[in-house]
């Protein structure tokens, strides 16, 4: 490693060639404040287009400030980072952004999670004293992201995740000047762009310009309406990650905290996504298997490599931009949507009440969710199978808003029957999880073998593509996994060309699977917090007491009470979905 | 072929084109034909001539007679009278203004005589759209050297040693320029032409590439081989239609002569050049942000390093170089580096071509060396001020470049100097004001254009500069404040010192120079609510005099507003807070009672 | 048309065009000789025109730096044809009833020897 050697505010400091000032500083234990500099390290993306200017630095000898988060160290460089002129320059450029930014910090979104009020704060902003006209947008509300645009700073976070870490390309810089703003192709609505409300944009977002919608108040009148009977489900990442929220450190596992306080909430039942997830396994397995068997007989129409279809924000991906290519994914719905379905079916009968008297919530790490539990398909008669869809961090809202000392509250378990997991459901949560678990029960089925290893290390990692081949009793399953649908895009293309060979994929749309989902507590590009949160379900994985789907016991009963069998007739139509070629959904209106 | 004995150069430049210059050629050749002199005169449509205030503008050779304004319907009188019978038409030649005769041989034309055209040389001489005038020119003699003689080293050390230095506006030297893109190597490396031209007022691009688009070609393949690329873009901007059919014009008649393609003048040696086009954003004048548009992404800069000749189109390196820069390379070449860096003063060599406008006699293109003052410039060259008033300021380098004043009149123009004085040289702007210019709204102009251009990338730029106008709009309808003066200097210092690009740093250009050079103007804005030009009308107050007005009551009868009062036969008074400022009162009065304070 | 291979084959098209802007680059040029023929409606009835082509046609066979134009009538139209000829540095003279003979001896004597020649009748 070649080294340069510079000063910065006095202190000598060797720093690696080519590394911006802004690193260096940071190692050398001085921090320079930023703004639109967004890294998710691991995740090779860096978003520095250096137009904040906040980070603006004295260089000697350099007739203008100089960007810190751009600017590459040099042999002998002589830095200042707190002069009265990068004081004053800074501040004015911080009171220039908020002279632009509409002052309603106290019901705003993001507050107390907003970089900006926290910038302002940090440079003992007072007043502004600049007052002139306020950018004024059309607002945009999806049924999972919320744009309010009148806050947008032109950080552009939003835009590079979307461009360069999702290839999606529904957001990007548009018009000129004091006009310039991030937006839609021709500044259409989010839903008819090419949008999968994967709201990673939300998660970079430092303001309130990118939030969720929020739907706290519609489940607080379901729980206090007598009439209704009202279900909770919970996805796997949201344990591992809620306890953040209330000051446990990253990677804290709180699954019995995080029941005992809904239950406190008032919810009617505490059920878990997990079950579902079991539920997935059998059904996405089954007809793995199915393939895989139709494909070893010679049957050339077979479409292999499956592809999992648990990721609403991948699903919309796939519907948009491979078209071509519908009938390759499996038809199992989602673990939300098929929990959604087994409660209004199965379990309200049970129950003997009528759907329309059940509201199912779901608390995903997801903002994706938001918009599958609307998608038509998953309604009957107009009543949806999930009712409201949470993110973590709304859950959270709603355990503070019901006075609940989360930290004091003693562990409690989820309800049965719907509540009941194994290991395998667990890790659902985490990139490459979903094929491990569908790989520990397919070999069970597969070979007629118990399977010892359970833990298929290989597939495990936080590497944006990875592939690992299995061996099923001398049969080599190849398995391909993808998180971040940049990633996704790079294999899919290979698949769609017949470059590579898979049996099955994994894809989940957000970098590290769900427990990097945008509805997690906010992690401001500190990625190591959803590494930590990725050790913990591992952790939860090997705590449990059965670690493969099929073993759980409610799901056998489940199946032999009503489904019948796998990829049966009922769970055709229970527990499978199709899809909709949505490339031409993008509108056009120029 | 025959030899014509005479030549008509009809002036195909946009704005002479405009003023149907086209139809002049044409009558012109109608008219010839009649009399059977189509195989004696010939008539060329050539670039332009410079001299746009007076165009259309036709010139017979070899005699360098200078008509001015002429229409359609002269081509006749200009034919039977001069090309027939030899005399020349006086009405239509070039008047002094100063004495008030007729100049009728352009070399005696003090809107010439000062000149210098090097850039320009081939401008409203040649026909652009046949390249065997520009070879007559010694054109693609220079390219030809430099492939059959030169190695791409001794090419770059013959553009380092003339002294060439940026003429889009930064004055980067341009043979170092070369020198970094030619040590970099990769697989494939482009040469780029920057034709965005973008300043209010300034065309010397534009002219350049209708006058003599193949000076570009050449340069630009000279270019190629110094720096070891095989592969030139021109980014023109789309609203230049002209320009960019001489240029396919010209481009393709290189290709057919062979100076354009494979292996160049029997050299393993190639080179190819592809126009792309610009929607004219300003802001796309500057290298990365043109490259980003060529790359078909949003037309933003980046930030440097990593220069375009380290990464630059499609992330290979590049080199960036404007119109009038590439327009001096090919004659360095020919006449030596020693020949070129004689003219000049000692950092700014060569000449810089500036487009003459605002309140002077000469508006027009002209090319002048370096080292030329300011004042031969405006009094000899531009003629004076129009109708004698009195010189207040000229702003040079347009949205970027600020004002100078008096005392900056006998600065010898150049690059250092200029930025020393406040302002800069960029692409060649300047415009000329009088006491009737209001600094504060003429900075306010300035800044409106940036804030229009500016591509909202970073904030000082994006909300700096509306925040500069607002208080500028502030001040110019009097309800400015000191404080309200002190916010904009403080904002154009941080803007100054923190924008991303050049075209950011440089915006508060205009208002850091009249601040300084005019603070009394600003403050009398603010304190005494005076405009001294009498342009901002906000400030201007209608008064009757009381001793004059005899209370005949047109004025109150006719006020739009009723913001008159008064009764008969008694003085009148305007109330101002009512008043529109329309002026109709003044023009009913009688007996001149109104005035404007 | 052929395309351009080497540096000699440039040479060889300028050579071929140069001729055909050549009018345009005199007549831009300071310090040239010049030459006017008047060329009224009084001068073409005496035979101007034939002198003009002439003057034209030599001086391009010499390859002269000389420019040649047509003028307006010089109020001498007893003497027609008349050729005005300015060298620089020297004061302008007329020549009067000019043929082609004449054109000669303009050309050889007075402008590339400096000889003097008869037939001036203004000076």
């Amino acid at each position: 490693m070649e080294t340069v050697n510079l000063i910065i505010d006095g202190k000598a400091v060797q720093a690696e060639k080519g590394q911006t000032i802004l690193k260096a500083a940071r190692k050398a234990g001085i921090s320079i404040p930023t703004l639109c500099y967004y890294e998710l390290n691991g995740q090779k993306l860096e978003n520095k287009p250096g137009g904040c200017r906040v980070c603006v630095v004295e260089v000697e000898g350099r007739k203008n400030l100089a960007p810190a988060c751009a600017t590459e160290v040099m042999e002998g460089m002589v830095v200042h980072t707190h002069s009265l002129r990068v004081v004053n320059a800074r501040r004015t450029v911080v009171e220039l952004i908020l002279s632009d930014h509409p002052s309603d910090c106290l019901s705003c979104s993001k507050s107390g999670n907003c970089e900006l009020q926290t910038l302002a704060q940090k440079l003992g902003i007072r007043e502004i004293p600049f007052q002139g006209e306020q950018s004024k947008y059309r607002p945009d509300n999806s049924p999972s992201i919320i744009r309010d645009v009148d806050k947008c700073i032109m950080c552009r976070r939003c835009e590079t995740v979307c461009n360069e870490l999702q290839t999606v390309g529904a957001l990007s810089a548009v018009n000129r000047g004091f006009e310039a703003v991030v937006a839609t192709a021709f500044e259409q609505d989010l839903v008819k762009s090419s949008c999968t409300m994967c709201g990673q944009c939300v998660m970079a977002c430092p303001v309130g310009a990118l939030s969720e919608v929020n739907q706290t108040r519609q489940v607080i009148q379901a729980i206090n309406n007598p009439e209704k009977t009202v279900i909770v489900q919970t996805a796997p990442a949201v344990r591992v990650a809620l306890g953040e929220e209330f000051g446990y450190p990253a990677g804290t596992i709180v699954t019995g905290q995080m029941a005992a306080a809904l239950r406190r909430i008032g919810f009617d039942y505490v059920f878990d996504t997990d079950f579902a997830a079991d539920l997935t396994i059998m059904e996405e397995g089954t007809e793995l298997l199915g393939r895989i068997q139709k494909f070893m007989e010679g049957d050339k129409n077979v479409k292999l490599p499956i592809l999992t279809s648990c990721c609403p924000g991948w699903v919309n991906f796939f519907e948009t931009n491979y078209p071509d290519m519908l009938d390759v994914p499996s038809t199992a719905k989602s673990p939300q949507q098929m929990f959604g379905a087994i409660a209004k079916n199965y379990w309200a009968e049970k129950l003997k009440i009528k759907r329309e008297d059940m509201v199912v919530v779901s608390i995903m790490p997801c903002v994706a969710k938001k918009y599958e539990c609307q998608r038509e398909e998953f309604k009957v008669d107009g009543n949806p199978d999930v009712d409201f869809s949470l993110t973590t961090r709304e859950l959270a809202e709603l355990i503070k808003q019901f006075n609940i000392d989360f930290n004091s509250l003693e562990e409690e378990d989820f309800d049965m029957p719907l509540g009941a997991s194994t290991g395998a459901s667990v890790i659902f949560g985490a990139t490459g999880g979903v094929i491990e678990a569908a790989a520990r029960t397919a070999y069970e089925v597969f070979t007629g073998k118990t399977l010892e290893k359970v833990d298929f290390t290989e597939l495990r990692g936080l590497e944006g593509v990875r592939e690992a081949t299995i061996d099923f009793n001398g049969t080599p399953i190849h398995l391909g996994i993808a998180h971040g649908l940049g990633n996704a895009r790079k294999l899919l293309d290979k698949v769609r060309k017949g470059e590579v060979q898979y049996h099955a994929i994994e894809v989940m749309a957000c970098p590290g699977g769900c427990i990097g989902g945008a509805g997690q507590p906010y992690h401001h590009g500190d990625f190591s917090i959803v590494e930590k949160r990725f050790e913990a379900i591992y952790k939860e994985d090997l705590g449990k007491e059965l670690r493969k789907s099929h073993e759980n016991p409610y799901i056998k009963q489940l199946y032999d009470e009503y489904l019948g069998t796998p990829c049966g007739e009922k769970s055709h139509h229970l527990l499978h979905t199709h899809y909709f070629d949505k490339s031409k959904q993008v509108e056009v209106e120029a | 072929m025959a030899k014509y004995k005479m030549h008509i150069l009809v002036c195909g430049g946009t704005g002479c084109t405009a003023s149907q210059s086209v139809e002049i050629a044409d009558r012109l050749k109608s008219n010839l034909l009649d009399k059977g002199l189509d195989k004696e005169v010939q008539v060329i449509l050539t670039g332009c001539f410079g001299f746009c205030e007076k165009g259309p503008i036709v010139k017979i050779m070899p005699d360098n007679t200078f008509y001015t304004e002429v229409k359609p319907e002269d081509a006749q009188e200009i034919i039977e009278e001069h090309i027939i019978k030899g005399r020349k038409v006086a009405r239509l030649l070039y008047t002094d203004p100063e004495k008030k005769e007729h100049v009728a041989d352009a070399k005696h034309m003090g809107f010439y005589k000062k000149q210098l055209r090097i850039a320009l040389r081939n401008c409203g001489f040649i026909d652009p759209e046949n390249i065997g005038e520009y070879i007559a020119c010694d054109g693609y003699a220079a390219v030809a050297k430099c492939l059959t003689e030169m190695t791409p080293q001794q090419v770059i050390d013959e553009i380092k040693l003339s002294g060439l230095r940026g003429r889009g506006g930064g004055g980067f030297p341009t043979g170092m320029k070369w020198e970094i893109a030619s040590k970099n190597h990769a697989d494939q490396k482009y040469v780029v032409c920057n034709a965005d031209e973008g300043d209010p007022g300034a065309f010397m691009d534009r002219s350049i590439l209708e006058g003599d688009p193949h000076s570009i070609i050449e340069a630009m393949t000279i270019n190629g081989y110094a720096i070891g690329a095989t592969k030139g873009l021109v980014y023109i901007r789309a609203e230049y239609p002209l320009a960019i059919h001489r240029l396919q014009v010209a481009i393709a008649q290189a290709r057919e002569y062979g100076v354009l393609g494979e292996n160049l003048f029997g050299t393993d040696f190639s080179f190819d050049i592809e126009l792309r086009y610009g929607a004219g954003a300003f802001v796309c004048g500057e290298e990365t942000a043109l490259i980003h548009s060529m790359e078909g992404k949003r037309g933003e800069p980046t930030f440097k390093p990593p220069f375009p000749a380290q990464s630059g189109y499609l992330q290979k390196p590049t080199n960036v170089n404007n119109v009038e820069t590439y327009a001096n390379i090919p004659i360095i070449i020919l006449k030596g580096a020693n020949w070129f860096n004689k003219i000049g003063t000692e950092k700014s060599k060569g000449t810089k071509v500036f487009a003459l406008a605002g309140q002077i006699n000469n508006v027009g293109l002209i090319e002048v060396p370096m080292g030329i003052t300011l004042r031969e410039v405006i009094y000899e060259i531009g003629g004076g001020i129009k109708g004698g008033r009195q010189f207040k300021a000229v702003q040079t380098g347009g949205p970027s470049g600020g004002c100078l004043t008096e005392k900056h009149l006998d600065t010898p123009i150049d690059y250092d100097n200029l930025i020393a004085a406040g302002s800069m040289m960029g692409s060649g702007g300047m415009v000329v004001m009088d006491e009737t210019s209001c600094m504060v709204a003429i900075a306010k102009f300035y800044l409106e254009f940036t804030c229009e251009e500016s591509c909202g990338k970073c904030s000082p730029c994006r909300i700096g500069n509306k925040r500069m106008l607002e208080i500028l709009d502030k001040i110019t309808k009097g309800n400015g404040t000191m404080e309200d003066l002190e916010n904009l200097k403080n904002l154009a210092g941080v803007i100054k010192d923190t924008a991303l690009c050049g075209l950011g740093q440089t915006s508060p250009n205009p208002i850091l120079s009249t601040l300084t050079n005019f603070w009394d103007e600003y403050v009398e804005h603010v304190q005494d609510k005076k405009c001294r030009a009498g342009a901002c009308k906000s400030l201007m107050q209608y008064v009757i005099d009381q001793s004059v007005c005899v209370g005949c009551t047109a004025c109150a009868r006719n006020c739009p507003v009723n913001a008159i009062q008064g009764e008969k036969k008694t003085p009148h008074t305007i109330n101002t807070e009512l008043c529109i400022k329309c002026g109709t009162c003044i023009e009913k009065c009688k007996f001149n009672a109104i005035s404007i304070q | 048309m052929a395309q351009i291979k080497s540096l000699e084959d440039l040479q060889a098209l300028k050579n071929s065009v140069q001729e055909e802007i050549d009018t345009r680059v005199k007549g831009n040029r300071d310090g040239l000789v010049q030459v006017k023929v008047a060329m009224a409606t009084c001068g073409i009835t005496a035979g101007a025109k034939t002198i003009y082509n002439y003057l034209l046609e030599q001086v391009d066979k010499r390859s002269m730096d000389v420019v040649v134009y047509q003028t307006d009538c010089m109020g001498l139209c007893k003497d027609e044809p008349t050729v005005e000829v300015s060298i620089p540095g020297k004061d302008s003279v007329i020549f009067g009833n000019v043929d082609t003979n004449k054109v000669d001896e303009i050309l050889d004597k007075y402008i590339q020897k400096g000889e003097t020649v008869s037939g001036v009748v203004s000076k």
